[in-house]
């Protein structure tokens, strides 16, 4: 096919990247969106597959066969609280993708035009070392965030003295040893780059503690954007660039959205160590002979009954408890009664961006009920009941007061401004942060305690 | 913000350009992200995860690298690695698509029914 004929297709698939992300601008244009995505996926894998240099399609229609089989039943067997579990394993896919195609290239440069093997151009192993050294990283580091999402390895960070002094050393080692690389050409050097990275991906990931897996799981997405990137410059292809682009600079705001939404710094959450042993001590001393009111789902099914506004604040717990099924039951239950019943979702609610609107979302809730912290905050004050269930650390009001608080400054639900607050809770233990959550002993606080799923059924059967 | 102003705009550079393919490269690396910047602080908080789905199942794009591994005829060390990668890239780009649009269709507004 002429040259110009395959960069202009390239070129259009790129733009329908493009609009794939616009779509997602409103839940109404979103699907198009997504089918423009998958436009833009076939032009630039049918326009590869016409270049001159491919002509075996065995192992190409085999390869496809087999990771689009593989592919769709995941995807389509996934729970959608299994999410952040799926969307780090594919993270951890598209780095290791990227890695191979950093080794084909180094081990047969001819077909891509890059120089002969033993003999590549600098600037190409330049950018292959990063392409290889940044896909390496995402796929260790994104096993590990899969990991500790899917509970196999212990939520809590992992921390040893002279942690951050091994990074450093073991990245300068890294990018010397891509400057031997490129300088030798040597095929040992190639694999000491390999190595160094996915040992580093282990290490940047353990630090950091589960509930900070949101800003994880985009970091991951963003670099395996600049991964693509990578290869992209070593094939000298511009889609790869455009993509890795778009990708990067979404994951990477992504993160900033999640760090704001903690008021932590990236960089503080990066190093890692939030909510470990030295977090764990309340700062706020004794709350455990304070007395809290305790409350049943009978209680909890007439207040709310008799209330003109409940506002419900999911977090992490619904998730857990598999909640959100039986919670839109009861929230129907009560709009059927007059009441307004509102949802309010906090930045960092979840294990990441989004992930309580898609859980409310698969419970048929509709997105107009779905409102973010800016929207609902100031209504807080003038609502009967807020039904906080499974949320803790994002509602606790020491974010405002205490100054001494590692949540000091986060935006927080101002939950304890509603007449009444029913608090779901398995236990008296506190939240992430490990701080006392004040709220629980206030006047106008009922703590529920049980499972949030069965919490929120007997609420239903109390009601009908 | 028109998008397609911007891509335009590379599109012309891709043909004037007789300088070193690093420099080209690097001005189509910063309008990307200039264009990802604007686009992606459009789209709305409530789909960040549908966000992810897409942005995962597009960064697989690399496929495109992996085809041109596994394309020759003659079987080499680089066809395997390009194997591969054809099947994790795939692997990503069914799924990342197809968990998009599940996530997709489960956002119903109060006026659709289903």
């Amino acid at each position: 096919m002429n040259p110009t004929i395959t960069a202009f297709l390239y070129l259009a698939s790129g733009v329908c990247f493009i609009m794939a992300l616009r779509g997602l601008s409103s839940p109404d244009s979103a699907r198009k969106g997504n089918r423009f995505g998958m436009i833009g996926m076939l032009i630039a894998v049918a326009t590869t597959v016409a270049l001159p240099q491919v002509q075996s399609y065995s192992m190409i229609i085999g390869g496809i066969v087999l990771g689009g089989a593989i592919g769709t039943v995941l995807a389509l067997r996934i729970q959608m609280t299994a999410l952040p579990q799926l969307v780090a394993a594919f993270h951890s896919l598209v780095g290791l993708a990227a890695c191979f195609v950093a080794a084909a290239a180094y081990f047969n440069p001819e077909a891509y035009g890059i120089g002969q093997r033993g003999a590549i151009h600098a600037g190409s192993l330049i950018e292959m070392g990063l392409g290889l050294a940044i896909g390496a990283i995402t796929f260790t580091g994104s096993i590990i965030a899969f990991g500790k999402l899917q509970g196999l390895i212990s939520g809590k960070p992992v921390v040893f003295p002279g942690q951050h002094f091994v990074n450093l050393a073991l990245g300068l080692g890294m990018v010397a040893l891509i400057a031997a690389m490129v300088m030798t050409n040597s095929d040992n050097m190639f694999w000491g780059v390999f190595a160094i990275a996915l040992i580093l991906g282990i290490l940047i990931i353990i630090p950091i503690g589960g509930a900070d897996m949101p800003v994880v799981v985009s970091m991951l997405n963003s670099y395996s954007g600049w991964a693509a990137c990578g290869i992209g410059f070593t094939l000298g292809n511009p889609l790869l660039i455009i993509t890795g682009a778009l990708v990067g600079a979404s994951g990477a705001i992504l993160s900033y959205i999640m760090c704001k939404g903690m008021n932590r710094s990236f960089f503080n959450v990066i190093l890692g160590g939030f909510g470990g042993e030295d977090a764990a001590s309340p700062v706020g001393g004794a709350g455990g002979d304070r007395s809290v009111k305790q409350g049943s789902a009978e209680d909890a099914a007439f207040i709310m009954e008799n209330a003109d506004s409940v506002v419900i604040v999911p977090g992490y717990g619904m998730a857990v408890a598999q909640a959100q099924h039986a919670l839109r039951e009861m929230g129907d239950i009560l709009k059927a009664r007059g009441v307004t019943v509102r949802y309010a979702i906090h930045p960092v609610a979840g294990r990441m961006p989004g992930h309580m609107n898609v859980l409310l979302a698969e419970a048929n809730v509709p997105y107009e009920d779905v409102l973010e912290l800016e929207e609902i905050n100031r209504d807080f004050a003038q609502t009967d009941v807020a039904f906080v269930i499974g949320a803790n650390d994002v509602t606790n009001p020491a974010a405002k007061t205490d100054p001494t608080s590692p949540i000091y400054g986060m935006p927080i639900l101002d939950v304890e401004l509603a007449k009444t607050v029913l608090f779901i809770k398995r236990s008296m233990a506190s939240g992430y942060a490990g701080v006392d959550n004040e709220v629980f002993f206030r006047d106008n606080t009922m703590m529920l305690f049980g499972d949030a799923k069965k919490m929120c059924e007997e609420v239903v059967q109390s009601l009908d | 913000m028109s998008m397609s102003t911007v891509t335009e705009a590379t599109g012309k550079m891709a043909v004037s350009a007789g300088v070193d393919p690093l420099v080209f490269g690097i001005t189509v690396l910063v309008l990307a992200c200039f264009v990802g910047y604007y686009v992606v602080w459009s789209v709305t908080s409530a789909l960040h995860s549908p966000l992810m789905g897409v942005t995962n199942a597009i960064s697989s794009v690399i496929i495109v690298g992996a085809l041109i591994a596994a394309g020759p005829t003659e079987s080499n060390f680089a066809q395997i690695m390009g194997f591969v990668a054809v099947v994790l890239a795939s692997v990503n780009i069914f799924g990342g698509f197809i968990v998009t649009e599940r996530m997709l269709a489960m956002f119903k507004g109060k006026g659709s029914k289903k």
